[in-house]
């Protein structure tokens, strides 16, 4: 554990090292945020759209009550999907899209000495490798997740309009009661921050793979075990820190 | 010219170099030969600083490579050409690509020149009309040949090929063979090849140095191997029937 902790640290080092082209990282941070960033853009729309639905329909039934207004619920659903659906359990969602991408790919890169031949050209490998999913994802991220509290809102208002559970009116006016900025800060900032895990963890899983293809399969399970258990801990951490 | 010093290499509790002392020259074939595990591999890794020595100096025309940071190492490395065992292609670059990354990373040519280059190269070693396919669409051979394109792309002036010809068929071993042969003497590289082909080392091996269990154990070429009396040499010199044959 203490060994796994400190040898990431050290790859860290390596990763925000001097990068040696400038143009080239440019260019790689464009083609990871497409492999990492655009191609998630499915997956989360559409489990968004349908949380949100079901967030909603929830709400209704649990605040079924004569003295709470309707427009609670919307208000609710939107508390709840910013605050806690959108940053977290869709940052879980890409832990395991994208951190089991990212692990096998550098794994088998290490496996099969491609990552050998970079660094004997001269090249250093955990920076060309590492440090432009780390930050295609951190740009990124917080856009797919933009996105997925748009959706799910939507959503959420469509079910509640289908089922006749919550009028368009009263909904539309919950979504902008009392509406609070930093709610938003809040979740981008936990965003950026599981980005990050993500991305760095699984890179380090990858990068240290030896053996052959049944330890890229492992070192990619194990990528997404420990980013989620991250994304957990920090995600208490950052609560705690950010709105206590 | 490469020299290694005394180089000792210990993984956990297990020795696989020690105290190897032996020197590779310009312009020749210096073949690396012994059984698999006996610690090849390690040692050429050693060599070009992919692992750190335990005890011991690596001399790159008396440069001491083992004393050096990584960024002093990367001037020497642009002058290293490798060939990996698997051939260690980019996956996700197609052919011309891969051939064309040393030169994307390291030089200021524009990109008609890099293509060029990387146009001579893939015919040096007869590829052509490829450019455009990816690693996974190559057979084993082609894979091996555009490695080698990609490893003389940034004109090395040091060439390493870990066993080159491994999971190939006879002749494509040999063409692969001749091919390394030609490059090292058209460019006067000081070329370092790990194999326990037998024909390798007739055809090619200018100056061969036998590994057995992590020490240099023989040293000489294809004309004096055939007649050694050095018990471990015979044992894996004349391992089949062939060579046996051969002999008489
Ligand atoms: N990274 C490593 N960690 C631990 N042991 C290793 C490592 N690389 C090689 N070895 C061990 O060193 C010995 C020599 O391996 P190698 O140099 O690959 O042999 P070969 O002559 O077939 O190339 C083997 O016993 C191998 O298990
Ligand atoms: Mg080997």
């Amino acid at each position: 554990m203490l060994r796994h902790l400190g040898q990431y640290l050290l790859l860290m080092i390596q990763v925000f090292k001097k990068p040696e082209k400038k143009s080239i990282y440019l260019n790689r941070i464009f083609f990871e945020m497409d492999k990492l960033g655009l191609d998630s853009i499915g997956i989360v729309a559409f489990i968004s759209l349908f949380v949100g639905a079901v967030l909603t329909i929830q709400m209704a039934f649990n605040i079924d009550s004569p003295i709470v207004p309707i427009y609670t619920i919307g208000f609710a659903t939107r508390k709840s999907i910013i605050l806690e659906f959108a940053p977290t359990i869709i940052s879980l969602i890409l832990a395991g899209k994208v951190g089991s991408r990212i692990a096998s790919e550098i794994g088998t890169m290490r496996v099969t000495e491609q990552i050998d031949a970079l660094e004997i050209m001269g090249v250093n490998p955990a920076t060309y490798l590492i440090f432009p999913k780390i930050i295609a994802s951190m740009v990124f991220n917080p856009l797919l997740i933009l996105m997925s509290i748009a959706l799910a809102i939507l959503g959420g208002w469509l079910s509640g309009l289908f089922s006749g559970l919550v009028g368009s009116y009263e909904y539309v006016y919950g979504i902008q009661f009392q509406f609070q900025m930093y709610d938003v800060t809040y979740a981008m900032i936990k965003t950026v921050v599981f980005a990050f895990l993500i991305t760095s963890i699984s890179g380090y899983f990858g990068y240290y793979t030896k053996g052959g293809s049944l330890e890229v399969g492992e070192a990619s399970t194990r990528a997404v075990v420990v980013s989620s258990v991250n994304i957990i801990i920090f995600n208490l951490l950052l609560t705690n820190l950010l709105l206590a | 010219m490469i020299e290694a010093k005394n180089v000792s290499k210990t993984f956990g509790d297990h020795q696989v170099l020690k105290n190897v002392s032996v020197k590779f020259e310009k312009g020749k074939n210096n073949l690396i030969i012994g059984q698999s595990g006996s610690g090849k591999t390690v040692l050429m890794k050693c060599l070009v600083g992919l692992y750190e020595v335990d005890k011991g100096k690596i001399l790159f025309d008396d440069r001491n490579f083992s004393k050096m940071s990584f960024a002093e190492m990367k001037e020497i490395r642009q002058e290293i050409g490798m060939l990996f065992q698997g051939g260690a292609l980019f996956d996700s670059m197609t052919v011309e690509e891969n051939v064309m990354f040393p030169l994307s990373m390291f030089t200021r040519q524009t990109l008609e020149e890099r293509r060029d280059r990387a146009n001579f190269c893939l015919s040096r070693v007869n590829i052509v009309n490829s450019n455009k396919l990816y690693p996974s669409e190559l057979s084993g051979g082609m894979k091996k040949r555009v490695a080698i394109a990609r490893a003389i792309s940034n004109h090395p002036k040091y060439l390493f090929c870990d066993e080159p010809n491994s999971g190939l068929d006879p002749k494509t071993a040999n063409v692969i063979d001749k091919l390394i042969n030609e490059i090292t003497q058209e460019y006067n590289i000081t070329t370092v090849i790990n194999t326990h082909d037998m024909n390798s080392v007739i055809e090619i091996g200018d100056k061969i140095s036998y590994i057995y269990e992590g020490q240099l154990w023989w040293e000489g070429d294809k004309t004096t191997i055939m007649h050694t009396d050095n018990k471990e040499l015979n044992d894996f010199v004349f391992a089949t029937e062939l060579t046996r044959k051969l002999r008489k």
